[in-house]
C-alpha cells in the first residue's frame, strides 16, 4: 500500500515553519508571583519606614538584616537542595520583611538570622517551598523566637534604652499586669499613629491599615479574611471587657496594640496558609482573632498573636472542606 | 497575549465576546488552493484496503468512506486524490489524512441531489455529518435520549471569534430553511434561538423562540447556558442531550437549509480570522484548506515560534503546522505572535484563591490541582468535582503561578475516560 506523506506539504514546509503547540487558554491576566509579593513589600512600606523613623538607624539594621539573610538563606538551600533558584520571586524577601516588621529594634543580628532561618528554611523549604508551607513562615519565627529568647523579644527589656515622648511600656504587657487601669492614659488615636512601642512595623497602625486596604483593593489579599478578624478580636475582648471591665481593656485597644493590624492585613492573609472561600474566610479570621484575645487575656504571653495564626493555620485544612456545592454535583 | 490586569483587582475578571463588527459584512474568499486535505476520522488500517486509491477522482460533496465502516468526509473539491497517509490528532485520535488536488469547475456529486427532495434522516445522517459547522446527527436522533428542545447557538463560544453571529446576520434564510428541515426530520417542536441581543436584525426571518445570550465569557458554554437560562443543570459526567436539549451551531443549522435547498451538500467554511493585533476578518475557505493558503489571502507573515490556534484564545487548539487542514467545525483561526502567548511554569500552586473565585462551576481547584499534579484522577473526580468543569479555561487564565490548570483537567478527563473505555470489556 502506498501511503505518502501528507500530500507532500511537510516537505515543502521550511524549518522556520514549526510552529510552537501549547495547551488553552492562550491569553492569561499577566498577574505573576514577584508582582504580587512586590505589592506586598509596598503596602508594608508605610509602617516599615514608620518604624525605622520611630526606633531609629537600629530598626533599619534589623529589617535589612532580616530581608537579605532571608533571601539568602532561600539561595542557600536552593543550591543544597538542588532545586531551582527561587529568590527571584521575592516571596523570601516577603518573609524577611514582615519578618524583621515584628521584631523589638535592638534584637541582636545572630537571633535575626536565626529567625529568618526558622521562617524560610524550617517553616517553609523543608515543606516543598513556596505555597507548601503549612504555617505562615513569619508566625513561626516570631513564635520560636519568643519561647527561645523571650527576655530578647520582651518588648519593655528590648527597649528600655530608648526615650520617648509617651509612655514607653508595651501596652498590652502593662493591660496583662496591671488591668486596663494601667492603660487609660493612651489616646487610641496616639496608638493609631504609631505613638506606642512594639515591633518595628507594627507599632504605626495607620500604615498598616493603609497598606492592607491597598492590598484588598488590588485583589492580593481577601478581605473577609482582615475583617472577620478584627471583628473576632473586637467581639472576644468586648465580652471579656464587659465581664471585667477593670482587669480586661477595652476592643478598641486591643485592635490598635501589639500585632493585631499586622497580624490581620500581613500574617493571617498568607495565601498558602490561608482558606479561599467566603464561609472558611471568615471562620478562620474570627478564630484567629479570637484566639489572640484569649492568650493575651488569660494566657501567658502578654501579645500571643503569632501562636493564635497558627492555630488558624492548623485548622485551615479542616475548613476548607467547608465549599459551595460544584455545578452538578451529584450527591 | 496577555490581557492587561485591571488595576482594581476586586472583581472577577470580565471577558466579554466581541460584538460582530459593522463592518465584517462579507467573508473574504479564499482562493482554491492547489491542495485541500480532508481528515477520515479513522486512521489507516494495516489489513483494510481503502476504498479509494490514489489517482481517483472525486467529485465535489461526494462522500469519500474509506474503510467501509460509517464514518466519513465529503469531498470539498473535484479533482485527484494526491495523497492518502496517516495523521495523528490530539488525545491519541489519528486519521487518514485525503489530499486531493482540486479542478475547477466542480462537479457535485448526485447522491445527495437524488434524495434531497425527500428529507429523511438516513440521508441527512449518511451524507451531511462532515458539512461547516458539523451537526451531530447521531446525538439529535438517539432513540435512547428523546430531544425535545433544539438550541440553535447563533453566538460563539470563545471569545473574538464571531463566526456565528455572522451567520445569523447573513444566512437567515438558510437557518430558517434549517429549522424547517430539522424540525420535519426530528419530529422537535421546540426550537430556541440563542443570540445576542444586538443581533436582532437577524432575527426576522427566523420562526424559534429567541432566547438572549449573555455577552460575558463563559456565560455562552453550553453547561452554563443550560443552568442559566434554561434553569436546568446538567449533572456532573452527563451531557444536555440527557436533559433533552440538543445544541447546534447557527451554521450547521445554515448548512442543512442549503444542502436541502440546493441539493448540494455545502462544502466551504466560515472562518473568523484573527489577527495578531486582535484585528478580526471573516474568510470563506473550502474545508481542507491549509492554514498557510487561509493566511496567505490576508496577507500574514508566520515567523519561528508562532502560535496558530483553531477556535479562540480561551479554548482553542494549536496546530503543529501551517499545512494543517481547516476543518468543518473549525469556526477560527487565531494567529499568535511568539511573544504574546501565555507562557506557563511549573510553580507550585500558591493556594491565592482566584481560581476559586472565577470558577464558573464553583470547583476546588487549588485543591483540585494538587491531585490532579499527582496524577490522581480518581479521587480528583470523587472528591473535588473534575467532571464538574465546563472547560472555560478560566482558571488557567487567573492562575498567578501561571500552571496549566486545563490542559491538566482535560489530560486527566481523557485517562479517566480511556480507563473506563478498557475497564468494561472486563467488567
Amino acid at each position: 500500500m502506498n501511503w505518502r506523506a501528507c500530500a507532500g506539504r511537510r516537505a515543502r514546509m521550511p524549518d522556520s515553519q514549526k510552529l510552537v503547540v501549547s495547551f488553552a487558554p492562550f491569553w492569561h491576566n499577566g498577574s505573576r508571583i514577584p508582582e504580587r509579593n512586590r505589592q506586598i513589600m509596598l503596602a508594608a512600606l508605610p509602617a516599615a519606614l514608620f518604624g525605622v523613623y520611630r526606633f531609629g538607624i537600629p530598626a533599619l539594621g534589623v529589617l535589612a538584616l532580616a530581608m537579605s539573610s532571608a533571601v539568602l538563606w532561600e539561595l542557600a538551600f536552593t543550591r543544597v537542595a538542588k532545586r531551582p533558584v527561587s529568590v527571584g520571586d521575592g516571596s523570601a524577601a516577603v518573609i524577611g520583611l514582615l519578618f524583621g516588621m515584628m521584631l523589638p529594634a535592638t534584637l541582636p543580628w545572630w537571633a535575626v538570622i536565626t529567625g529568618t532561618f526558622i521562617a524560610v528554611v524550617v517553616a517553609r523549604q523543608i515543606y516543598g517551598g513556596i505555597g507548601a508551607n503549612p504555617f505562615n513562615p513569619v508566625s513561626v519565627a516570631v513564635a520560636i523566637l519568643m519561647l527561645a529568647w523571650k527576655s530578647r523579644m520582651d518588648f519593655d527589656v528590648a527597649l528600655v534604652n530608648y526615650i520617648f515622648d509617651f509612655p514607653a511600656v508595651f501596652p498590652l504587657s502593662a493591660a496583662k499586669a496591671f488591668g486596663s487601669d494601667a492603660v487609660k492614659s493612651f489616646s487610641l488615636l496616639d496608638l493609631f499613629l504609631g505613638r506606642q512601642t512594639g515591633g518595628i512595623g507594627a507599632v504605626f497602625g495607620a500604615g498598616l491599615v493603609l497598606g492592607g486596604a491597598y492590598l484588598i483593593l488590588r485583589g492580593i489579599i481577601r478581605w473577609e479574611i482582615p475583617v472577620s478578624f478584627l471583628a473576632g478580636v473586637a467581639a472576644t475582648a468586648a465580652v471579656f471587657h464587659a465581664a471585667d471591665p477593670a482587669r480586661f481593656a477595652s476592643p478598641a485597644f486591643h485592635l490598635l496594640t501589639g500585632f493585631t493590624l499586622i497580624g490581620a492585613f500581613f500574617l493571617a492573609t498568607e495565601d498558602a496558609t490561608s482558606p479561599v472561600n467566603l464561609v472558611p474566610m471568615l471562620i478562620y479570621g474570627a478564630v484567629v482573632g479570637s484566639v489572640a484575645v484569649f492568650i493575651r487575656n488569660i494566657g501567658f504571653f502578654a501579645e500571643g498573636l503569632v501562636f493564635a495564626v497558627l492555630v488558624g493555620n492548623l485548622i485551615q485544612p479542616l475548613l476548607d472542606k467547608i465549599r459551595p456545592k460544584a455545578l452538578g454535583k451529584v450527591e | 497575549m496577555t490581557t492587561k490586569r485591571p488595576f482594581w483587582g476586586f472583581g472577577t475578571p470580565c471577558l466579554e465576546h466581541t460584538q460582530l463588527p459593522r463592518s465584517l459584512d462579507r467573508p473574504d474568499p479564499v482562493p482554491l488552493p492547489r491542495t485541500l486535505t480532508v481528515l477520515h476520522p479513522r486512521p489507516p488500517e494495516a489489513r483494510a484496503v481503502p476504498a479509494l486509491k490514489i489517482g481517483d477522482t472525486v467529485n465535489t460533496g461526494q462522500k469519500l468512506s474509506l474503510y467501509g465502516t460509517a464514518d466519513y468526509v465529503t469531498s470539498p473539491a473535484t479533482g485527484k486524490i494526491t495523497a492518502l497517509s496517516p495523521m495523528p490528532g490530539s488525545f491519541g485520535r489519528s486519521f487518514t489524512a485525503v489530499a486531493i488536488a482540486p479542478e475547477m469547475p466542480d462537479v457535485f456529486d448526485g447522491e445527495f441531489d437524488a434524495v434531497h427532495r425527500s428529507p429523511s434522516l438516513e440521508a441527512a445522517r449518511g451524507l451531511l455529518a462532515a458539512i461547516p459547522g458539523m451537526p451531530a446527527w447521531e446525538r439529535l436522533a438517539d432513540p435512547e435520549r428523546p430531544i425535545k428542545t433544539l438550541v440553535i447557538r447563533c453566538v460563539d463560544e470563545d471569545l473574538l471569534v464571531v463566526t456565528h453571529q455572522h451567520v445569523l446576520n447573513a444566512r437567515g434564510r438558510d437557518i430558517q430553511n434549517g429549522i424547517r428541515i430539522l424540525k420535519q426530520l426530528s419530529g422537535i417542536e421546540d426550537v430556541v434561538i440563542l443570540a445576542r441581543r444586538e443581533a436582532v436584525q437577524g432575527y426576522g426571518s427566523i420562526s424559534g423562540r429567541i432566547v438572549e445570550a449573555d455577552h460575558r465569557y463563559p456565560a455562552a458554554l453550553t453547561p452554563l447556558v443550560m443552568a442559566r437560562l434554561f434553569g436546568k443543570v446538567i449533572p456532573a459526567g452527563r451531557t444536555s442531550e440527557d436533559m433533552g436539549f440538543c445544541f447546534l451551531s447557527a451554521e450547521a443549522v445554515a448548512s442543512i437549509g442549503a444542502a436541502f435547498d440546493t441539493g448540494r451538500v455545502p462544502v466551504a467554511k466560515t472562518l473568523t480570522v484573527i489577527h495578531k493585533d486582535g484585528s478580526l476578518r471573516l474568510a470563506e475557505a473550502r474545508i481542507g484548506t491549509a492554514v498557510d493558503d487561509v493566511l496567505h489571502r490576508f496577507g500574514v507573515a508566520i515567523a519561528a515560534g508562532d502560535r496558530i490556534v483553531f477556535g479562540g484564545p480561551m479554548r482553542g487548539v494549536a496546530v503543529p503546522s501551517p499545512a494543517y487542514p481547516v476543518q468543518p467545525d473549525t469556526d477560527a483561526i487565531l494567529i499568535l505572535d511568539a511573544g504574546r502567548a501565555a507562557q506557563l511554569t511549573d510553580y507550585p500552586c500558591i493556594n491565592c484563591g482566584e481560581c476559586v473565585r472565577v470558577c464558573p462551576a464553583r470547583m476546588q481547584i487549588n485543591l483540585l490541582v494538587r491531585y490532579l499534579e499527582a496524577g490522581k484522577y480518581e479521587d480528583a473526580e470523587e472528591l473535588y468535582d473534575l467532571s464538574a468543569c465546563v472547560e472555560c479555561g478560566l482558571c488557567s487564565y487567573v492562575c498567578v503561578s501561571k500552571i496549566p490548570i486545563l490542559q491538566y483537567i482535560t489530560l486527566a478527563k481523557h485517562e479517566l475516560a480511556r480507563m473506563r473505555r478498557t475497564e468494561s470489556p472486563n467488567a
